[in-house]
């Protein structure tokens, strides 16, 4: 029988990976992360889990302990947020690079400076680019499920690549949340054991890592980009069997509401479900607006965004990050190109806010809809707005 | 040593690329002829030579071979010609020649 | 050539090689020779964890490898911290049924750069963790792959690219930090210093420190023509004087108790070591005279470690 819990997301996250059956975690503590490696440990010290804990003594040794055990064919988690991320930047790429299938959750938190131990999402924004599949959740009940069907995904022989799992540092991670938790024969029918092809082992030796000069480097790329677009195809068949077997069914990009709608707003994160109240209050009142849950950032998931968007007029992005001297919030700016070569799309608003744990309360999403159908029928002087920031904000040109 | 086909990137194109780079390969390398770096070579007197093997552990490029005398010899596929076994040689049985010599 | 072994003496050194012939290194590279001395010592039954350097530059170029045992690279300064994700993955996939129990060595290489300064931090959290590990120092004394810049490994007087001997400077202006004594400090099982002018010794104390249940530390002193501009057959003679003249002791730290491996009545005075060396050309007589008593006083330090803590 499955079961309902209350559990903070950081915690759903660890009991999702010990219901993987992981072998090894490395990691460093750091707010608001440090509940899931705690909570790791204690399941370790009491036996409920059978994995080698290794408290690293940094973020960027983390995830290199993590290359070593994926390297040798062990299923590896780690966790980190804000500045953990940052020290372990150049990592992060090579996990992807070299193929090796870690899972890792973030804990959205801001960057300094000044320091924020609070969320938003400048931390994700800052490894777009480093070839590691991304899912944003926006409860603990996703937090759970998603780090399952990450280990799914990224351990399939057809994918290789690391996964990280986004969920809001604060609003989930300390915030308590009933959890369904499934049945451990459930899980291990979604979850195969890991058998990974080039495992480090003296009966067949093998280089990883050799160095790439430049008459082969283009191709290694390439190569890897190539298939990490194709993982496409094996993340939507985890989803489908996720929601096979557990009932619960994820998608790339998940609408809400916007049937007919000709105001979209797009949303990624915990701020969704603030955000569909607001739209729950103006439909109430009649408004044609919509939302929809951007749920798969990289690959990013151009044919379900064009498809959800195809019939609005008004496309508001919010983020919480800004891309400094940028073309907007990044969403909005990667949104935008995706659109661009489309016959018929809807007129992009970029909005940011929810900046250093900033929060946003469902009047601030019903305003910044307001405000985004104003600037698509008068113009604005800014290339984005911002919101719940004191003081008028000028001088974002474009 | 006949000349190895030497593989370089440039025969890959990006499908050839293994899953994450990986070299499956087994020491594929020593199809490189370094031999090609030298500018003098050692050339071993079998008279002084007492088949002490020291030339073959001091060899920074594993190049000394044991033949099926016993004496130890230079492959010149991959000798460098550095002159280390010509230097620590005790029965001085090894001297270097410039390469243009034969 | 499998399973054959040469004798030289009383020693027996295996035939095989695992670093293939045809690799990069410079003409009459010591830290070639010792790598290869090293990996003699280790068998097939390894992992190697290298760290970016001379040694992967030189061994590892895509699409070819010259290692025939297992090995990785991934970055330059996180080397222990791989080995620790090594070590303990194959651990938990013995001990979880997921893999037949074996005996595999994890051993991490890195050089000095790698070690004393951009390591540092990965090596003592490693050590401190006490993970079942070698880790082999290859010291050339500077960041020799990228064109001979200083590390804190470079000797007092030395002139690198980054710390130039010229009219305002005598080149390295600091003491070569000690790597060896930093590992002792650590409280690890096994600590040694090498020399591939010392074959067996080497081959001895490798073999020694990847049989040792924890942490392992071998610091390898590797003479380098190219960096430290002397002819390229004088590498094996480079090592022995440093040896000779008390600038590079060999000697093991067994669980804290020293032993002095190479010890003469007399050292032999430091400028024999110094001059045949193009980075040391530029050091005047008081400078010479320097390096001398700072050697003396250092090996004298040494020898009062090992009577006090005596093997």
């Amino acid at each position: 029988m499955s079961k309902r819990v209350g559990l903070e997301a950081s915690h759903a996250a660890a009991e999702a990976a010990r219901m993987a059956d992981v072998d090894v975690i490395a990691a460093y503590p750091i707010t608001p992360q440090t509940h899931i490696p705690e909570r790791l440990a204690e399941m370790v010290a009491d036996g409920e889990l059978n994995a080698a804990y290794i408290p690293v003594e940094s973020e960027h040794s983390a995830l290199s302990a993590c290359l070593g055990a994926a390297a040798v064919g062990a299923r590896t988690f780690t966790a980190t947020a804000g500045q953990g991320l940052e020290l372990m930047h150049e990592v992060v790429y090579v996990a992807s690079s070299m193929r090796y299938p870690i899972v890792m959750t973030i804990c959205n938190r801001a960057l300094s400076a000044p320091l924020s131990v609070w969320g938003d999402h400048s931390d994700a924004m800052a490894v777009r680019d480093t070839g590691w599949i991304q899912v944003f959740c926006q409860n603990n009940q996703e937090a759970f499920d998603m780090t399952l069907w990450a280990f799914r995904v990224g351990e399939d022989s057809r994918v290789l690549f690391p996964v990280m799992v986004h969920f809001d540092g604060f609003h989930l991670s300390h915030v308590t949340e009933p959890v369904i938790l499934p049945e451990q024969k459930e899980v291990d029918k979604f979850l195969p054991r890991f058998q990974y092809p080039f495992a480090l082992n003296p009966d067949k030796p093998m280089t990883h890592g050799a160095f790439g000069p430049p008459d082969i480097y283009s191709e290694a790329k390439v190569a890897q980009e190539v298939a990490f677009r194709k993982s496409k195809d094996v993340i939507i068949q985890g989803f489908k069997e996720f929601g096979d077997i557990f009932g619960r069914y994820y998608h790339p990009v998940e609408p809400y509401k916007t049937e007919g709608a000709r105001t979209l707003l797009l949303t990624m994160g915990s701020f969704s479900e603030t955000a569909k109240i607001a739209i729950d209050t103006k439909k109430n009142k009649g408004e044609s607006v919509g939302l929809l849950n951007l749920r798969l950032w990289r690959p990013f998931p151009f044919e379900e965004l064009r498809q959800a968007v195809k019939d609005a007029e008004t496309l508001i992005v919010f983020d919480r990050c800004i891309s400094f001297g940028g073309p907007g919030g990044p969403v909005s700016s990667e949104v935008r190109s995706a659109l661009y070569n489309e016959k018929e799309r809807p007129r992009v608003v970029s909005f940011v806010g929810g900046l250093g744990g900033r929060d946003m309360s469902v009047k601030d999403f019903e305003y910044v809809i307001d405000r985004g159908r104003e600037i698509v029928e008068k113009g604005s002087e800014e290339l984005f707005e911002t919101v719940g920031i004191r003081g008028k904000v000028t001088g974002i040109r474009g | 040593m006949t000349e190895k086909r030497l593989k370089t990137g440039s025969d890959f194109t990006w499908k050839d690329m293994e899953v994450g780079n990986i070299v499956t390969e087994v020491g594929n390398a020593s199809v490189r002829k370094t031999g090609d770096w030298r500018t003098k070579r050692p050339i071993l007197d079998r008279e002084k030579c007492t088949k002490c093997a020291l030339c073959w552990i001091y060899c920074p490029d594993a190049a000394i071979k044991p033949s099926e005398e016993g004496y130890y010899e230079s492959d010149l596929y991959y000798c460098k010609g550095c002159g280390i076994c010509a230097s620590i040689c005790p029965a001085g049985a090894i001297t270097m020649i410039e390469e243009e010599e034969k | 050539m499998e399973g054959k072994f040469i004798k030289i003496g009383k020693n027996r050194v295996t035939a095989d090689e695992f670093v293939a012939e045809g690799h990069s290194f410079c003409v009459g590279c010591g830290e070639a020779l010792a790598l290869r001395l090293a990996c003699k010592a280790l068998g097939r039954d390894v992992i190697i964890a290298n760290a970016t350097g001379c040694i992967e530059i030189c061994t590892s170029p895509l699409p070819l490898t010259s290692w025939r045992v297992p090995w990785i690279h991934t970055l330059f300064e996180n080397t222990a911290a791989e080995i620790s994700g090594i070590e303990a993955g194959l651990k938990i996939l013995m001990k979880k049924g997921k893999m037949p129990e074996r005996d595999i060595k994890c051993v991490a290489v890195a050089g000095d750069g790698g070690t004393s300064d951009i390591g540092m931090q990965a090596l003592s959290g490693a050590f401190e963790r006490k993970h079942d590990f070698l880790y082999l120092c290859f010291d050339n004394e500077a960041y020799m792959n990228t064109g001979i810049q200083r590390s804190s490994a470079t000797p007092y007087g030395a002139s690198t690219t980054t710390a130039p001997a010229g009219k305002l400077s005598i080149g390295q202006t600091t003491w070569k930090k000690n790597m060896a004594e930093i590992a002792v400090a650590h409280d690890i099982p096994y600590v040694a210093t090498a020399c591939p002018s010392y074959p067996f010794d080497l081959i001895n104390k490798v073999k020694k420190g990847g049989e040792v249940k924890g942490p392992a530390y071998v610091h390898i002193f590797s003479p380098c023509p190219t960096g430290w501009r002397y002819s390229t057959d004088l590498t094996i003679e480079i090592g022995r004087l440093a040896v000779e003249t008390g600038i590079f002791p060999l000697y093991e730290v067994e669980n804290g108790r020293y032993k002095l491996n190479v010890d003469r009545p007399k050292l032999s005075p430091v400028e024999e070591y110094l001059k045949p060396q193009g980075r040391f050309r530029h050091l005047l007589d008081e400078e010479i005279e320097k390096i001398q008593e700072h050697v003396n006083e250092e090996y004298a330090k040494l020898k009062a470690k090992i009577a006090c803590f005596a093997a």
